[in-house]
């Protein structure tokens, strides 16, 4: 575990309308998220996950209290450099996929490197490397409307990953997924994260989804009613090595 | 992103809604094509303008007697008689930076040959007149000094005159009568066109003076009608309009305070004067085509923020996966310029061809002129960024969220 943490909010708020009746979205929430991690961000709609994960990928900005990414206080920073984070730090998937259409996958997914100032050929090689990692090889030349859902949210993914983040950020990825196609995502999601160590972050609100995770983390209101393990009469839609070791999941983070 | 990928980007966006695009870039189509049809026909007015002044002859200097005021009664210009055969004298001797100078009196006649007959205005000249006016001939010879001492009945024919009385024969050596008199014809004259005033040049008969004095000239024989002066070069013509007007007031008498009874006209400025009006017809035709310009920059402002609009999704995209708003900026900037320049490169070709059809069709002598194609593209070009702008700062304004929320 790195001694900074990969994601550490303090105090975080959000408030809409503060002209007329505030609506308090996210109120005084703490919390951190370490190297490695995977974490479930479970809770009603309207609890506030949705919103938390819009300020940790930057694309929100909090009314208050204080965000660190990576040790860096994003609060501070100018709109240009919270794109630079975005683009360096942070792979966001959607639930809604997000693709750009009429251009295909292999250009999708090039986007993030297109901003980052990456050569042509560099950003095609390294772009059929993410699509490749995550087994749409084959498909790279098509275009979004072309692909199945679950396709999609994998060019969504390659996208993500692309630039090589520490940190995946995932809004309901399966929200629009059948089960087969949930499930297969939910392996891709584990294997990056045993395997190529990249800390991820999902929002969900189905059960079997969040117990695939380590770690779970329910809002309730905008606030953090319940931080720990996935409850034990929760099924994981998928198994991962963390679920074998059944005694104490939370201890063996690494 | 580089400026490839950028245009790369920009013409895909453009060529999903061919349709739009073209209707788009209809005003300045419009606009760039009138801008360089109009040039191109300006060009080639003053074109004529300055071939019918070079026609009349290089540096040519004319005098004619002024108006007659008797009792107050003003006659028009050339018909009193202030300007005699000894003034010309005069001038010839004293005025040092003319070359030429020739005295031509002119008469309405019906010349005959033959059967033919043909009117015309037959001119009364000395053989300078073929030096000043730059007109020499084409076939024979112009006639003498020696023709003028001996009072030689030789003449010269303008080409019109010489078609209408010999037709496709050979005139020289042949005999025309004028009032009478016989004339050997000695030479025609090459083809001088339409006068600034629009009046067939060529449709005239030269003689020598002498012989004008003599035998048509009546009772005015020492008047003057109008005499051609050639001064030393361009620059010195001023200077020879003031030493001819010096000259002739001191002859005639005239205080200080009077007005000259007679007028130089320098050619200098008749062009200058002519070329004004040019100019000045040009600018007209010019900024109505730029109105159209702008009127084609408010419609692609206009398809620029629909654009925008339609694409908020697609900018918020973007956005999320790291884009600044300077690339958001550049991007939409890029689109609208492209799309303004692919207007103005279809209207330099249109324009041209608008150009070139006036020509065939009318007959009016256009110019098309490459260094105002490539100006009116860099404009295009130009209204493409002026009016792109605010669409693309609009876009690049948007917030990440919300643009991804928009539906």
């Amino acid at each position: 575990m790195s001694q900074v943490p990969v994601i550490d909010a303090e105090n975080l708020q959000k408030v809409y309308g503060a002209g007329g009746t505030p609506v308090v979205a996210l109120d005084h929430v703490t919390l951190q998220v370490h190297q490695g991690e995977f974490v479930a961000v479970v809770g009603a709609s309207g609890s506030g996950k949705s919103t938390f994960m819009n300020l940790i990928g930057l694309l929100d900005r909090p009314t208050g209290g204080s965000l660190r990414l990576d040790g860096v206080d994003v609060a501070k920073l100018t709109p240009n450099q919270r794109a630079t984070v975005r683009n360096r730090k942070v792979g966001f998937v959607f639930q809604g996929f997000n693709l750009l259409r009429r251009t295909s996958a292999l250009e999708n997914v090039e986007l993030p490197l297109l901003y980052a100032g990456v050569s042509a050929h560099e950003r095609a090689e390294a772009a059929k490397r993410a699509l490749t990692q995550v087994g749409l090889g084959e498909r790279m030349g098509h275009m979004p409307n072309e692909l199945s859902g679950g396709q999609q949210q994998r060019v969504a993914i390659a996208r993500a990953l692309v630039n090589q983040p520490a940190l995946l950020l995932a809004d309901e990825p399966t929200g629009n997924l059948d089960s087969t196609t949930t499930r297969e995502i939910l392996k891709l999601f584990v294997d990056l994260n045993v395997n190529h160590g990249i800390t991820v972050v999902m929002v969900t609100h189905e059960n079997d989804v969040a117990a695939v995770s380590r770690r779970v983390v329910q809002f309730k209101d905008g606030r953090v009613v319940m931080d720990g393990p996935p409850p034990a009469e929760w099924t994981p839609a998928v198994p991962a090595p963390w679920h074998t070791a059944a005694s104490a999941p939370t201890s063996e983070v690494a | 992103m580089n400026l490839f990928t950028l245009l790369r980007l920009a013409l895909r966006v453009i060529s999903r809604n061919k349709a739009r695009a073209m209707l788009t870039v209809l005003g300045i189509v419009i606009g760039v094509a009138a801008v360089i049809a109009m040039v191109a026909l300006g060009a080639g007015a003053q074109q004529n303008i300055a071939k019918q002044i070079a026609s009349l002859g290089s540096n040519l200097i004319i005098i004619i007697p002024g108006t007659t005021n008797i009792a107050g009664v003003r006659g028009g210009g050339g018909s009193s008689t202030t300007v005699d055969v000894d003034d010309i004298d005069a001038l010839r001797r004293e005025v040092k930076s003319i070359t030429h100078l020739a005295p031509a009196n002119r008469q309405q006649v019906q010349i005959v040959a033959g059967d033919a007959n043909w009117g015309t205005t037959v001119q009364g000249t000395t053989p300078a007149f073929y030096v000043v006016r730059d007109w020499r001939t084409d076939v024979g010879t112009e006639h003498s000094e020696l023709d003028e001492a001996a009072h030689n009945k030789v003449c010269v024919l303008g080409k019109t005159v010489a078609a209408q009385l010999f037709g496709t024969d050979d005139p020289i050596d042949q005999w025309v009568r004028i009032k009478k008199v016989p004339f050997r014809v000695i030479g025609v004259l090459s083809s001088k066109g339409q006068s600034p005033m629009g009046q067939d040049q060529d449709d005239t008969v030269v003689i020598p003076f002498s012989v004008f004095r003599q035998r048509l000239a009546g009772t005015q024989r020492d008047q003057i009608q109008v005499a051609y002066a050639a001064a030393l070069d361009a620059d010195s013509s001023q200077a020879a309009v003031d030493e001819m007007t010096a000259v002739l007031r001191q002859r005639h008498h005239l205080r200080e305070s009077a007005d000259d009874d007679f007028s130089i006209r320098n050619l200098a400025d008749m062009a200058a004067a002519s070329r004004e009006v040019a100019d000045s017809m040009t600018l007209l035709l010019g900024s109505i085509a730029g109105v159209s310009l702008l009127v084609g920059g408010i419609g692609i402002m206009n398809t620029m923020l629909v654009s925008v609009t339609e694409r908020t999704r697609e900018i918020g995209i973007r956005l999320a996966v790291g884009a600044k708003s300077r690339d958001i900026l550049v991007q939409f900037l890029v689109e609208a310029v492209v799309l303004s320049a692919f207007g103005g490169a279809i209207g330099v070709l249109v324009g041209w061809l608008v150009a070139r059809l006036l020509n065939d069709a009318t007959g009016w002598v256009t110019i098309f002129d490459p260094t105002v194609a490539a100006l009116a593209f860099l404009v295009s070009g130009a209204v493409g960024v002026f009016f792109g702008f605010w669409p693309a700062r609009r876009a690049a304004q948007l917030d990440p969220i919300d643009a991804l929320r928009y539906e």
